[in-house]
């Protein structure tokens, strides 16, 4: 392998990938305390984690205890976002639900994310028919419209909470692998690389030891982003009952319960669709931010 | 461009043998042997093996998919196991239905999105360019099931303007339009403000400025016929979502289209029902970016010089 350097066509490098470590995180950072609303996403998430957590101490109710007695209440000082058709008090099912709602999308999207990287960089460092294949493969996976693809792979699995999870992961696949693929691409090409080939080191080393480290930003990113969209969709899948099942308090399960007593308590819906939406919304809020930060056009 | 058009048709193929591969081999999943699960309970052996033997389930998995491609071919969708009925039959009922809804809905989306789009776009970062982008951030950030059911409440059982559900007029339309369609717009939004941001900053913008012309006219007829080249490729991409969305909107306002028989049929284990609707809303999907791909091509001088 020569190490000539190639001159013909300028390599156009991204700032990112040469910066060293310390100076990409504390650009990061910088960015991100000028950012306000990306603070305000990260403020959110870390809210939602602390309640997921600490949701056994925060809770006021078992989150599963049916109090007939108490059922339909309107909010109340005992009860702030009132209760459900079985008397459960709908505040501490909206905090246990965290866990669930949270846990599936960070489940779904490590999953996808996994299968989506070792595709992404394979297809990309080797190129040729191997990318062909891989690529292609990606391509039918994105020829089902939205959720579909979810839903017929629940059809086949059946309904559940993890099936839901791999699922939504399995659609998440070929959106990472077609990132990575092409950070791949453009990070291969580097002259950085070349050198350690003829160092002798293998194709495993160079891709997981050298190059997936420096394509790490757009998989931060798209993670960030994916994470949003996982959520809705397995709440989603809950609210048409081929995820999570009663009495479990996943939110989209509440909303479903909820939303047959939309004319007599619309507080059963309203408050696992706000919990739902606002973790979305941080999640987006800060996965722009995250993008603006790392995008070396916006460094002045 | 004929070349263009005969190419990308060349290349649809694959794709469509691809997703009918996918979808064939996801129904293989489906823990239990097929023969037991149609038999039903307490089947004898006998019966079992003649479903078996009937369905050819007893040959070779890729003789198999062969078969299910050359039935597609003729128009063969499979039989539903709850009804004995033809699937095509039922999806052909349903289709238009859900076709309907989702024209309304990327007529929202068209619209809202590109208005709200070009309003942000007219004053970047003014107060009506923030309050739309939060708008717009929050409408990306609401689950499509939770803001139908608030649509409902609000204009159904609150001011009791609009039908709850169902699907006989087009004040029907209305709130499962704006629910399926609301997403897709708030993405539109953005997409269109920042290609418009992009050629507002363009040297021949500022060519026209120069000569003097009015704002208007710069905005309307130069910088919007080519900021709109990107946006009808996200719009394309919203086509699919908003596809995949149908399921649970129709859900929700008990439609009656593709989408409910989907899940409906999730529900009640009639895989052939599943499998052919899955297939049909794809390739719809495939043959739309079939289209969007060329309408981009067409309008984007760019490309061919490049």
């Amino acid at each position: 392998m020569s190490l000539e350097v190639k001159t013909e066509q300028p390599i156009v490098v991204p700032q990112s990938i040469i910066q060293p470590k310390e100076s990409r995180l504390r650009d990061f950072l910088s960015i991100m305390m000028v950012n306000k609303a990306a603070m305000v996403g990260a403020i959110i998430i870390l809210f939602y984690i602390f309640i997921a957590i600490f949701a056994p101490i925060l809770a006021p109710y078992d989150p599963y205890e049916i109090q007939l007695e108490n059922k339909l209440m309107p909010p109340s000082f005992e009860h702030w976002m009132g209760t459900d058709d079985k008397g459960r008090d709908i505040l501490s099912r909206i905090l246990y639900g965290s866990r669930l709602s949270m846990g599936v999308g960070f489940a779904a999207v490590a999953f996808g994310a996994f299968f989506g990287i070792i595709f992404g960089l394979v297809a990309g460092y080797y190129g040729k028919w191997v990318d062909s294949i891989i690529m292609r493969i990606m391509d039918v996976m994105l020829a089902f419209p939205g959720i579909l693809l979810a839903l017929a792979i629940i059809s086949a699995l059946g309904p559940s909470l993890i099936n839901v999870t791999i699922a939504v992961g399995a659609f998440s696949v070929p959106l990472f692998a077609r990132i990575v693929r092409g950070s791949t691409l453009e990070v291969k090409r580097l002259e950085y690389i070349d050198a350690i080939r003829s160092l002798g080191a293998n194709d495993f080393t160079i891709i997981f030891k050298h190059i997936f480290p420096n394509i790490l930003s757009p998989i931060i990113v798209q993670g960030t982003l994916r994470l949003a969209t996982a959520i809705l969709s397995a709440a989603g899948l809950s609210f048409l009952g081929l995820g999570a099942q009663p009495p479990s308090p996943e939110w989209g399960t509440m909303l479903s319960n909820g939303r047959d007593f939309l004319f007599s308590a619309p507080y059963i819906a309203l408050f696992p669709g706000m919990a739902i939406s606002i973790l979305v919304l941080g999640f987006n809020i800060f996965g722009d931010g995250l993008r603006d930060a790392f995008d070396p056009r916006m460094k002045k | 461009m004929l070349m263009f058009i005969i190419r990308r048709l060349v290349q649809t193929v694959p794709v469509i043998i691809g997703v009918t591969f996918v979808v064939f081999f996801i129904m293989q999943l489906v823990p239990g042997d097929p023969a037991v699960l149609l038999a039903g309970e307490g089947a004898s052996k006998d019966t079992i093996e003649a479903i078996r033997e009937q369905l050819g389930l007893n040959r070779p998995l890729y003789v198999q998919y062969f078969d299910y491609l050359m039935n597609l071919a003729n128009g063969d969708f499979g039989v539903s196991l709850k009804n004995s009925q033809p699937v095509l039959d039922e999806i052909l009922v349903r289709l238009p239905i859900t076709l309907e809804l989702a024209l309304f809905s990327i007529l929202i989306t068209i619209v809202l999105g590109m208005g709200a789009g070009i309003i942000s776009a007219v004053k970047p970062y003014s107060m009506q360019d923030v309050g739309v982008m939060l708008v717009a951030l929050i409408g990306i950030s609401l689950p499509s099931f939770w803001f139908g059911l608030m649509l409902m409440y609000f204009f159904s059982v609150k001011l009791q303007i609009l039908p709850v559900a169902g699907w006989d007029s087009l004040l029907h339309v209305i709130l499962p339009a704006l629910t399926l369609g609301a997403g897709g717009a708030a993405i539109v939004a953005r997409m269109t403000r920042s290609s418009m941001l992009d050629v507002i900053r363009q040297d021949y913008i500022r060519t026209a400025r120069a000569k003097g012309l009015r704002e208007r006219l710069i905005i309307y007829k130069h910088a919007l016929r080519n900021a709109l080249i990107p946006v009808i490729t996200v719009v394309g991409l919203q086509f699919g979502a908003l596809l995949g969305g149908t399921v649970l909107v129709e859900s929700i306002f008990a439609i009656n289209g593709l989408g409910r028989m989907i899940v409906d049929a999730i529900r009640m284990r009639d895989l052939p029902m599943v499998q052919g609707g899955v297939l049909f809303a794809s390739l719809i999907f495939v043959i739309v970016n079939l289209f969007v791909d060329v309408f981009y091509r067409f309008f984007n001088k760019r490309i061919e010089l490049n």
